[in-house]
């Protein structure tokens, strides 16, 4: 049960990576994208929205990595050998967007040079999580093999496949979604750059049907075993509430309820990852590594829940004082 | 070259790299913090300049610190999964403290550096301490991970597994409190002296300049309070180091053969061929006296230990050294300051004084380096001391090549950039005075 209670603290941290993290890459999509008369506004406006919160947004991902370790150490050593590529690609990506944006802000240099900063970080913040998806996809596969903590599957296994692919395309898509949906919070006090952000959430959640199909279609072939746990009672359950969620996200953007939206749309990523996560149980690296063969000892774990319950207690304040302070206006 | 020795170089790397980002992040907060309580006491607004100044630099080197402080989380993996695998669940305990101190550093930076017209000044200031408290904190954690590599404990040993593992025993190793201890003051004592070089620098052409020489003040103050106190740690580091590591000792010593009154070598080259070390100052007993208080004590020599089990002596013995000499001369400059300010004479009115400072800003940094290599290459060749060979704990992923050339490259123009942007805070922290004399320096 201990080992369970350390993988839902990791599903958790997981999804709060998403809904703040992957927000903030995609804020430099929309940054990379930014266009028309506004797109120094725009760009400025996200800058804003996510400077005083990304560097804590981004611990969620180490939050992650470190239970992992702790909690599953023969599954963390089985994803970094079998996925030692992409992830490499990943973290050149995470350095890149990290360093390109404190940089742009505090280099007070020549237009051209901001610009490039820019580049740097749109052009990071598109790979980076589109090989966060593809690297979550390829757990997924059931193509990493591995016999007595041995790859035997070699270092192109799973991440390649067309599942994975679409599952990193699906990562961009959704958090540029997300992102969108948030910054319409963000700007409220400029109806013009509202607008703009509206449309963009309106236009990349329509987008998201589509992959959502492929990678849907793609895990038939790509990820056997997932796509059999879809077949479970809840599963049809979860999947409409998720399509629901979707859909109340795309009416409350078209009506203009903002705060619903973001209601709407953090729901939805936060269903689709519970969902991916209960196909994929009992899974870390499917078939070979499991959450009851690859954990660490009792001790360790019954500490690290312990440790996790101690943690939470200066975490959670400290995060609520954070958005408090930067986001509490909109919401009022 | 092998993927082994790759895999090394990348990982020493990073090493190398992220400690200079995290012994600032652990410093200038501190920093912050005392130019801002300072402004809270006596209303003067040079303090609320310098600590706003201060954080544009922390806020850069913050980020690169933290990027690549989440690049060394995977490449424990990445590179070294055969020993993440059998010790991520004895040092993982030390690693997730260190995941909540770092997040709660991350929150309040936010909170500091946005959070300016947003917070009641008291509030403020208290944020900016939970950011060096928990950056301290965050630090504590690290290290004690990497002191349980240097002093293995709690945990048996049975058939090549670990069993009865035991992580808090593990995380309060007998290594703890010593590399503990000598990191935190070392994080100090080389943000002090590099943050009083800045200062000192400007201070040269523009002695009346009142932000300066109150930066200098405060970042002289710390370094000066720090640096005797590394002294006394770094001796009492260097006695347990004897007693729980003796080859990695030894090593640091040049020290080969097993003998009382041992004397203490300074410089030289250490040749393994001869067991002898070539060319180097020796005082008669020092080490016998430094490590045991008594000229007769028996100092345990490399020839105890077969070949195989030795660091590498020469890189071991001269980064030991360069440490040392690096941190002697700090203390020499602090006391040259103390006394100067004892007498009442006005620190920034002294020119040799400011020279003297401007050329040692890098010390504490070369010390730093010098040190790590000292305890990582020290316990070569264990990944865990006496347990686990790192040749077995590394990664079976050929081509480790490009990963090392990329992520040097990636580092090497961060550093530039990094380097670029201070020195433009710099600059603008100057204003126009200072900015022609910086401007004529570096042409």
């Amino acid at each position: 049960m201990l080992e369970l209670t350390v993988a839902i603290f990791m599903l958790l941290s997981l999804i709060l990576y998403a809904l703040m993290g992957g927000a903030d890459f995609g804020g430099g999509m929309w940054d990379l994208l930014a266009a028309g008369p506004r797109a120094v506004r725009q760009r400025k406006a996200i800058a804003k929205a996510i400077g005083p919160i990304w560097e804590a947004n981004h611990v969620w991902l180490i939050l992650v990595v470190v239970l992992l370790f702790t909690g599953f150490p023969a599954g963390f050593a089985g994803m970094m050998t079998a996925l030692n590529i992409p992830l490499t690609a990943m973290l050149i990506g995470i350095v890149l967007r990290g360093s390109a944006f404190i940089f742009r802000n505090y280099d007070s240099g020549s237009a051209t040079t901001q610009r490039h900063w820019s580049e740097v970080f749109g052009v990071a913040s598109f790979c980076t999580p589109f090989f966060q998806g593809m690297i979550l996809g390829a757990l997924t596969t059931g193509q990493i093999r591995i016999e007595n903590g041995q790859i035997m599957s070699g270092f192109f296994a799973g991440w390649l496949t067309p599942f994975a692919l679409a599952c990193g395309v699906f990562a961009l898509g959704l958090f540029a979604f997300l992102a969108a949906t948030y910054l319409t919070l963000d700007t409220q006090d400029q109806p013009d750059l509202q607008n703009d952000f509206r449309r963009r959430a309106l236009w990349s959640g329509l987008t998201l049907a589509p992959i959502a199909g492929v990678v849907f279609l793609a895990s038939k072939q790509g990820a056997p075993e997932m796509y059999n746990g879809l077949t479970h009672w809840w599963a049809p359950l979860l999947l409409v509430w998720t399509s629901l969620m979707s859909v109340a996200a795309l009416v409350a953007l078209w009506r203009r309820w903002f705060a619903l939206a973001r209601i709407a749309a953090i729901s939805q990523v936060t269903l689709i990852l519970v969902g991916w996560c209960l196909a994929q149980y009992p899974n870390l690296v499917t078939p070979d590594l499991t959450v009851s063969n690859a954990h660490a000892p009792e001790i360790t774990l019954r500490l690290l829940v312990l440790a996790l319950g101690a943690g939470a207690i200066v975490l959670l304040p400290s995060l609520a004082f954070l958005f408090h302070l930067f986001k509490g206006k909109e919401t009022r | 070259m092998t993927d082994f020795f790759f895999a090394r170089s990348q990982m020493a790397m990073s090493l190398a790299f992220h400690i200079i980002f995290a012994a600032l992040g652990i410093g200038m907060p501190l920093l912050m913090a005392i130019a801002e309580g300072m402004y809270l006491r006596t209303s003067k607004p040079v303090y609320l300049d310098l600590s706003k100044r201060w954080s544009r630099g922390t806020a850069i080197l913050f980020a690169v610190g933290a990027v690549s402080g989440t690049v060394l989380s995977f490449e424990l993996g990445l590179l070294w999964p055969g020993f993440m695998k059998m010790a991520g669940a004895i040092i993982g305990m030390p690693f997730s403290l260190e995941g909540f101190a770092f997040f709660t550093e991350a929150i309040f930076i936010g909170v500091y550096l946005y959070g300016w017209n947003r917070l009641s000044p008291l509030t403020h200031w208290l944020s900016g301490l939970i950011v060096a408290v928990s950056g301290i904190f965050s630090g504590i954690f690290v290290v004690t991970a990497n002191a349980w590599m240097n002093a293995p404990a709690g945990f048996k040993m049975v058939d090549g597994q670990f069993t009865e593992i035991d992580p808090i025993a593990a995380m309060f190793n007998p290594a703890s409190f010593h590399e503990v201890l000598h990191m935190t003051l070392a994080a100090f004592v080389a943000t002090g002296f590099a943050v009083a070089a800045v200062h000192a620098f400007f201070l040269r052409r523009d002695r009346d300049n009142l932000f300066h020489r109150c930066a200098l003040g405060i970042a002289l103050a710390v370094a000066c309070v720090s640096i005797p106190l590394q002294i006394l740690s770094g001796d009492y580091s260097a006695r347990v180091v004897g007693r729980l590591q003796p080859a990695k000792l030894a090593a640091m010593e040049a020290h080969y053969r097993t003998q009382t009154g041992a004397p203490l070598l300074l410089g030289g080259i250490p040749n393994n061929e001869t067991r002898t070390t070539d060319y180097a100052l020796s005082i008669p007993a020092g080490l016998s006296l430094l490590l045991d208080d008594d000229p007769n004590a028996r100092v345990v020599g490399l020839e105890e230990f077969p070949q195989t089990n030795w660091p590498n002596v020469r890189i071991v013995h001269w980064s030991f050294d360069l440490m040392v000499a690096a941190g002697m001369a700090l203390l020499a400059l602090a006391a040259w300051s103390g006394c100067l300010w004892w007498k009442g004479r006005p620190l920034a009115g002294h020119p040799r004084l400011l020279y003297a400072l401007v050329a040692a800003g890098p010390l504490g940094f070369v010390a730093i380096e010098a040190g790590w290599i000292v305890t990582e290459v020290g316990r070569q060749p264990w990944i865990i001391y006496g347990v686990m060979r790192t040749e077995n704990a590394v990664t079976p992923m050929p081509g480790i090549v490009a990963p090392f050339v990329i992520f040097t490259a990636l580092y090497i123009f961060l550093a530039f950039i990094v380097f670029f942007l201070l020195r433009r805070q710099f600059i603008e922290t100057a204003g126009p005075v200072s900015e022609s004399s910086a401007t004529q320096t570096h042409a």
